[in-house]
Parts: C-alpha cells; sequence; structure tokens
C-alpha cells in the first residue's frame, strides 16, 4: 500500500477501527513515514483533547433531583406492584400446592401398588396365611405382641365373608396386620397398619376404587389405616368395609 | 439515574440551551421506559438510549432550523467550515485549550457535531454509531472526516488570529 492509501486509513486507526493485519501493516508504514506519523500524532491527539473538551456538561443538582422524583421508584410507589406481587405469590402458591399434589400422588400410587403386590404375593404363596383360623377369637389374640395394635375382627356370621386367616406382614419399614377373607371363590386382603409415613398418601376415606383389576378401598380410624384389595366387585369390598368399620367402632 | 450525565452532556450538545436539553433528557427517560421491550439484553444500551435521544431530538427539531444541516450534500461539495487539510498548521497542531475546542465544536453543524461526540467523545463503535445514525459506516466515516478537517480548520484560524 502507498502512503497516499495509509493517509485515507489513519482515522480508522486512530479510532482503533483497523481489522488487526492493516493495524500492523500500517504500524510498519508509520516506522517509516514521517508525514503520516506526524498526522497520525496529531489527530491522536485531536481526538484525546476532544475527549476532554466533550464532556463538558453537567446536570444541576436540582434538575437530577426532579428527575429522581419522577422516575425513581419511591416506598410509596409499592403500591403499583402489590397487585402484580398477589398474583406471583397465587402464582408461586399453585405451582407449590399442584407440585406437593403430584409428589402425593406418586407416593400414592407407590404405597398402592405396594400393597396390591402383597396382596398378590399373598394368594401365590403355597402358605399365605400365618394363622390359619375361621375364628376371629383365635385371630384377634395371635397379633398381639406381632403388630403395635389391636386388631378387630368383624362378626362374619350370616354373611358371604368367611376368614382364612392371617399373617404379619411389613409395609414402609412398619409391621402390619393383613387379614385374609373369602367371599364365593375370591380372597380379599385387608391391611391393617398404624397411619404414618408414606401409608398417610393413601388419603382418607374412599369409595371403592378400582385399579388395574382389583378393587381397592381405604380408610383411617383412630390412627389405624385400613387398606382392603381384592379382585371381586366393589359392592363386595364395600360390605366388607363397612363390616369392618362396624367392629372396630364397637 | 443512568446515564444520566453522558446523557444531558449529548443532550445539552445538540440542544445547545439548558431548558431544552433539560426537556430532552426528561423526553428520553420516558419514551425509553415505555419502550424498554425494544431493547435487546446483550447489545449496546448507551448505543440504545443514544439513539432514543438523538431521535427525540431530530422530531423536536425537524422544523426550519434543522434542515440546513440535514441538507447538506456529504459527498463532495465545497466545504462550508474553513479547512485547514494542506496548511502546515493541519500537520503541526499544537494544543488548543479546552475553550477553543468547544467553541468550534459548538460551530460545528449538527450532523458533524454529533459524530465527533459519538465518535472521540463516547468512544462509541463505527458500527454503533451508523447503527444509531440509521445511516451506513461509510457515511460515518465521511462524516467524521469532513468533521475533523472542519474542526482543525477552526482550531487553526484561532491561533493564526492570536
Amino acid at each position: 500500500m502507498n502512503c497516499e492509501a495509509w493517509q485515507d486509513k489513519i482515522d480508522a486507526f486512530v479510532d482503533s477501527e483497523l481489522p488487526a493485519d492493516e493495524a500492523r501493516g500500517f504500524d510498519e508504514h508509520l516506522r517509516g513515514c514521517q508525514a503520516c506519523s506526524s498526522e497520525t500524532l496529531a489527530r491522536q491527539r485531536l481526538k484525546a483533547e476532544t475527549r476532554l473538551a466533550g464532556q463538558r456538561f453537567a446536570p444541576s443538582a436540582e434538575f437530577e433531583h426532579r428527575l429522581r422524583l419522577r422516575y425513581v421508584p419511591k416506598r410509596v410507589n409499592m403500591m403499583i406492584w402489590l397487585p402484580a406481587l398477589a398474583s406471583a405469590a397465587a402464582v408461586l402458591l399453585v405451582m407449590v400446592v399442584v407440585g406437593l399434589g403430584w409428589r402425593d400422588r406418586a407416593l400414592q400410587q407407590q404405597v398402592v401398588a405396594q400393597l396390591v403386590d402383597q396382596h398378590v404375593a399373598t394368594l401365590a404363596s403355597a402358605n399365605p396365611v400365618d394363622v390359619v383360623s375361621t375364628d376371629s377369637h383365635t385371630v384377634k389374640p395371635w397379633f398381639s405382641g406381632k403388630v403395635p395394635f389391636s386388631v378387630d375382627i368383624p362378626n362374619l356370621h350370616g354373611t358371604q365373608f368367611e376368614l382364612i386367616g392371617g399373617r404379619v406382614t411389613y409395609l414402609q419399614q412398619a409391621p402390619a396386620a393383613q387379614l385374609i377373607f373369602a367371599v364365593r371363590k375370591h380372597r380379599i386382603s385387608v391391611f391393617i397398619m398404624r397411619e404414618r409415613g408414606a401409608v398417610s398418601a393413601l388419603g382418607s376415606d374412599g369409595a371403592p376404587v378400582r385399579r388395574t383389576g382389583f378393587t381397592t378401598q381405604t380408610w383411617v380410624e383412630d390412627g389405624i389405616r385400613y387398606f382392603a384389595v381384592s379382585d371381586v366387585n366393589a359392592d363386595d369390598i364395600r360390605q366388607l368395609c363397612d363390616l369392618l368399620k362396624q367392629s372396630s367402632r364397637s | 439515574m443512568p446515564m444520566l450525565r453522558r446523557l444531558y452532556n449529548l443532550a445539552r450538545w445538540l440542544a445547545r440551551d439548558e431548558s431544552e436539553a433539560e426537556d430532552l433528557v426528561q423526553e428520553t427517560y420516558a419514551r425509553a421506559l415505555k419502550g424498554f421491550g425494544s431493547f435487546q439484553l446483550g447489545t449496546n444500551f448507551a448505543a440504545w438510549i443514544f439513539r432514543i435521544l438523538r431521535n427525540t431530538f431530530m422530531t423536536l427539531h425537524s422544523g426550519p432550523r434543522m434542515a440546513p444541516h440535514l441538507s447538506v450534500d456529504e459527498e463532495g461539495g465545497e466545504e462550508l467550515l474553513p479547512s485547514a487539510a494542506g496548511t502546515p498548521e493541519s500537520i503541526l497542531i499544537t494544543a488548543s485549550t479546552q475553550q477553543q475546542i468547544q467553541a468550534a465544536l459548538e460551530r460545528l453543524p449538527v450532523i458533524y457535531r454529533e459524530v465527533i461526540l459519538l465518535c472521540d467523545v463516547e468512544e462509541m463503535r463505527y458500527r454503533d454509531i451508523a447503527e444509531l445514525l440509521n445511516v451506513p459506516i461509510g457515511t460515518v466515516m465521511s462524516r467524521l472526516a469532513r468533521a475533523r478537517r472542519s474542526l482543525r480548520g477552526m482550531l487553526a484560524e484561532e491561533r493564526l488570529r492570536i
């Protein structure tokens, strides 16, 4: 590049706008060119002086104060934000509730699955029950000392239900009583356990629920959780549950 | 207030009157708050708000006062102001006083004054200035060159007078 071409680049060089390779070339040219180097020096000096001279005006304190009053939020202006804050809080609350709901439902499904599995496993087992008795007066004392609550056996006389027996099982790291009843050719498991921990996720007293081929019904009474599961229909489950509720209350 | 000093300085250079500059700054803040959604994070905030200030100034001064400056033929034509190009002063420019430079800046037509302020005082990149003024980079460079020539001419004249 000849000297004239470089002269057109002086402003860009002074403003640091030359690409790196051109800036290097320009540097080399300056070392050998007196005219360009003094011109560059002059423009650099003018730029520096202009920078200082250009910072000339400052706003008056009075004007700055006026602007602040107008644009800087004061405490009073919080009123404007209150509705926004309230709705943000509401959204947060809904998210928390929904989140907890999701977590509870997941936990509930987990506990139900465990109980249903237990019911199926018991029926498949060669020795489904630990105490084989149709007599409630045999089964009830058998549980004492094995589970930390008393197990009331309903009076099934004159009903379609028959007590097969009972066994102790462990659910959520706590002992639970499992009663097995027969209705026609079907089996119904009733789990009885303390209402604590994850078991609470099962929810409160509800009507029979049909899930994946099984009918379940659960309720809580005096801190004791009852959970009935079987492949029978909802009416049978409800009947047996009503009998159990009566016996625990009497 | 963010940027207040820089905004006010620029406004004062453009408006050249205290109350007008204050109105300009106030209007700039109002428009900036209203249009904050148009600011893209990560881009140059100073350039964005200077652009608002400059556009506000232009709309307020779209009357006859601005017209002569805006109609300046940038490419070619005769120099509006004395040029020192080719004189010994252009090379051996010695330190001018701040007052001399300020006086010379005031005499510059506004489109040359603003480009000097944005480039030399605010130290903005050509690219950002081009975007702010809504002109090609080449125009920014030619305006700068011409503004600097005029500035040096005026400063040289000043020294000859002494």
